[in-house]
């Protein structure tokens, strides 16, 4: 198993009135909600959280990139990503991911992952988002039925920028570079491992099965709604004739948080995850999916979009509703292993997504739940697929000898050079 | 109208024919475009008239080569030609009329006679048009019509929203239909025809509601100046809806073309 732990970064501070003040929490919301002198502060707190987390032995751990979210406040996962590089010495730098379609040109993406990567030392797990419809359409402005041909040019050139050893010449249809040789290059060979995050487009699951990506659902409905649209991807692996049914070959994001008992969890983390549910959730409807961002073959399997509301919206559901339907896992570390062990076994996934920061959760409860899951909860789930213990293809091979970063010699030896001269 | 197939390079298009009088080709708007259009009707009282259907609409099969205002533009032509036309008059509404305004543009020698009804295709920046993409289904007859009611019972017309497939039916239509008009339209409906409308020759109408609430009047003023010659025709108690709530009046306009 492959334990992220995973900070989406909400704005902490959305009224109280949010919802009833504010249509959406996403494209147009408010500019006057966000405080950039109280932005210092969450920033490096949730940095510290990540930096923690990769202390206490979690595999990896994960950003993201949304565009004008008052729940994402990361544009640029690579720039937290490179201070997490810096700062941390084992954890997998999970950036899951870039939204590859919006970057012009996308061998941006292939340098600064190649950066990552050899900062990390190796420590990269590379992903390719088309990005949802809110980011990619409505943010940054992409033609809606285009953009899936245009992140696609862009996974080709890049994978081609990572693999090719000589200067070559692109001609794309939305990129005409005569002069693509990226300097620096990763350190992983051929090319940092892939995970896919996907909301049930059938051609992003054979995207993945033909290149062996790794296929991840980042839902906030949780893991009992995700087994139709995991089944479906399952079923297309056997169907396309992958070699194996690795649970390495998909990943899923799922809340959770621990406490000693299920009462005193509920009692710590059900203003937070209310806070998460309520109001960083609560996105315009008519954002939620430009006509012509999915494809017909999508919709005619029925999946909605994720970001499409259970009925009745999340205003209805209490804390057991969440916690019953799956949404969130949360209770004491016996109850969120046995929900751990449902989720794992029902999707047959390798690679978990811990979303432990929830909402506006103080950085102390954080690490309260953090610690509960890493000491009592993931030691127990680590053996799952004994069968699949050597699969290393959907996760990093950092170098054997890594640097400390700040390792510079004193000045007192620096001083000696002009003296030996 | 009857419904029909012509081939063309790209794409076997649909489009309507009926009536009888001088050729008149009509290109929809981003709503498409149906047999039983009462606009089409009226026309047909005067007109030969053709309404292709943008790859997408209708029951038309979908063309990935078309991708840009360039690749639309000369997909019209292909049309015009596979019909057999030799300078027919070229009425186009909405997004309908920003083809058409580049079709006379880009073959200024070819279109001799221009309708365009309230269409897209320019930007005022003091004067943004609504982000149609992101309006929901309820918000729309307020933004197409001046009677909203009226309008909003003529959409939901023949629809029954309890119908558990009703959703998957309507989302497919607006992933084929809307899906394609944001090549062009998304997510600003301009794709540089204000520098080309200098080369327009044809004699042009411009038609108008007064109360147009998704292109609003302010847009007519501009095409007009940027059109030599180009008359305007405004229509009170109108909305973008214009040809379907004043239908008599819309027909009266464009016959001033012959």
């Amino acid at each position: 198993m492959k334990f992220t732990w995973f900070n989406l970064m909400p704005w902490p501070y959305l009224p109280d009135d949010f919802r009833e003040k504010n249509r959406s929490v996403w494209v147009d919301i408010d500019q006057e909600l966000f405080d950039p002198e109280r932005s210092h502060a969450v920033y490096n707190t949730y940095m510290d959280l990540l930096e923690y987390a990769g202390t206490i032995g979690f595999d990896g751990i994960g950003v993201n990139e949304h565009h004008q979210n008052g729940y994402g406040i990361m544009p640029s996962p690579n720039i937290i990503a490179a201070g997490l590089a810096r700062r941390t010495k084992d954890a997998a730098i999970v950036v899951l991911g870039n939204s590859i379609a919006l970057y012009n040109p996308p061998v941006r993406v292939a340098e600064e992952f190649a950066m990552l990567d050899c900062i990390s030392g190796g420590r990269l797990v590379a992903g390719f988002p088309v990005g949802t419809s809110m980011d990619t359409n409505y943010c940054y402005g992409q033609i809606p039925s285009l953009t899936r041909e245009k992140y696609q040019e862009a996974h080709d050139l890049i994978i081609k920028a990572w693999t090719t050893r000589k200067p070559f010449a692109f001609n794309g249809r939305y990129n005409k570079l005569r002069h693509v040789n990226i300097w620096p290059r990763p350190i992983q060979q051929p090319h940092p491992p892939i995970h896919i995050p996907g909301g049930g487009s059938v051609e992003t699951y054979d995207f993945c099965i033909d290149n062996t990506y790794s296929y991840s659902y980042l839902s906030f409905s949780g893991y009992i709604r995700a087994k139709a649209l995991m089944q479906g991807y399952w079923d297309r692996v056997a169907e396309r004739n992958a070699p194996d049914a690795s649970p390495y070959r998909a990943g899923f994001a799922q809340t959770i948080c621990v406490a000693e008992t299920d009462e005193e969890a509920e009692r710590l983390y059900a203003p937070h995850v209310n806070y998460f549910y309520n109001r960083c959730l609560h996105v315009y409807p008519g954002f939620a999916d430009a006509p012509g961002y999915r494809t017909i073959k999508t919709i005619q399997t029925g999946a909605l979009s994720q970001y499409a509301p259970p009925r009745g919206g999340y205003t209805q559901l209490t804390w057991k509703d969440l916690i019953e339907g799956g949404h969130v896992i949360a209770g004491s570390p016996e109850t969120v292993r046995q929900r751990m062990e449902e989720l794992i076994k029902s999707l047959n996934v390798g690679n978990i997504f811990c979303l432990m920061h929830v909402g506006d959760m103080p950085a102390d409860k954080c690490m309260y739940s953090t610690k509960l899951f890493a000491e009592k909860v993931m030691p127990k789930l680590r053996n799952m697929f004994p069968d699949f213990a050597d699969d290393d293809r959907f996760w990093c091979k950092p170098m054997a000898k890594r640097v400390t970063a700040g390792s510079l010699p004193s000045e007192r030896e620096a001083a000696l050079v002009g003296a030996q001269g | 109208m009857e419904l029909k197939t012509v081939a063309t390079p790209h794409v076997p298009v649909r489009y309507l024919e009926g009536g009888s009088g001088e050729p008149l080709v009509f290109l929809h708007g981003a709503g498409g475009v149906t047999a039983d259009d009462p606009f089409l009707a009226k026309l047909a009282e005067n007109f030969h008239v053709y309404a292709p259907m943008l790859p997408g609409y209708g029951d038309s099969e979908e063309c990935n080569e078309l991708r840009d205002m360039l690749d639309i533009t000369l997909h019209y032509w292909d049309v015009v030609e596979a019909l057999g036309l030799k300078d027919p008059i070229i009425v186009g509404q909405s997004m309908g009329g920003m083809i058409a305004a580049e079709m006379a543009a880009i073959a200024p020698h070819d279109v001799t006679r221009l309708g365009l009804i309230c269409p897209a295709g320019l930007w005022l920046d003091d004067h943004p048009i609504v982000d149609m993409f992101s309006a929901l289904p309820y918000e729309m007859p307020a933004l197409l019509f001046h009677d909203a009611e009226a309008g909003a019972a003529m959409l939901t017309a023949g629809r029954n929203v309890e119908d558990p497939g009703f959703l998957q039916t309507y989302l497919v239509q607006n992933a084929r239909q809307l899906g394609m008009a944001g090549r062009i339209l998304f997510p600003i409906p301009d794709r540089g025809l204000a520098q080309r409308m200098y080369r327009i020759k044809a004699k042009t109408i411009l038609v108008w509601g007064d109360s147009d609430k998704l292109i609003p009047p302010v847009y007519a003023q501009e095409f007009k100046r940027r059109i030599t010659g180009a008359q305007l025709v405004s229509i009170p108690e109108a909305g973008h809806m214009v040809a379907v709530e004043k239908t008599k009046e819309t027909v009266a306009a464009i016959q001033r073309l012959v």
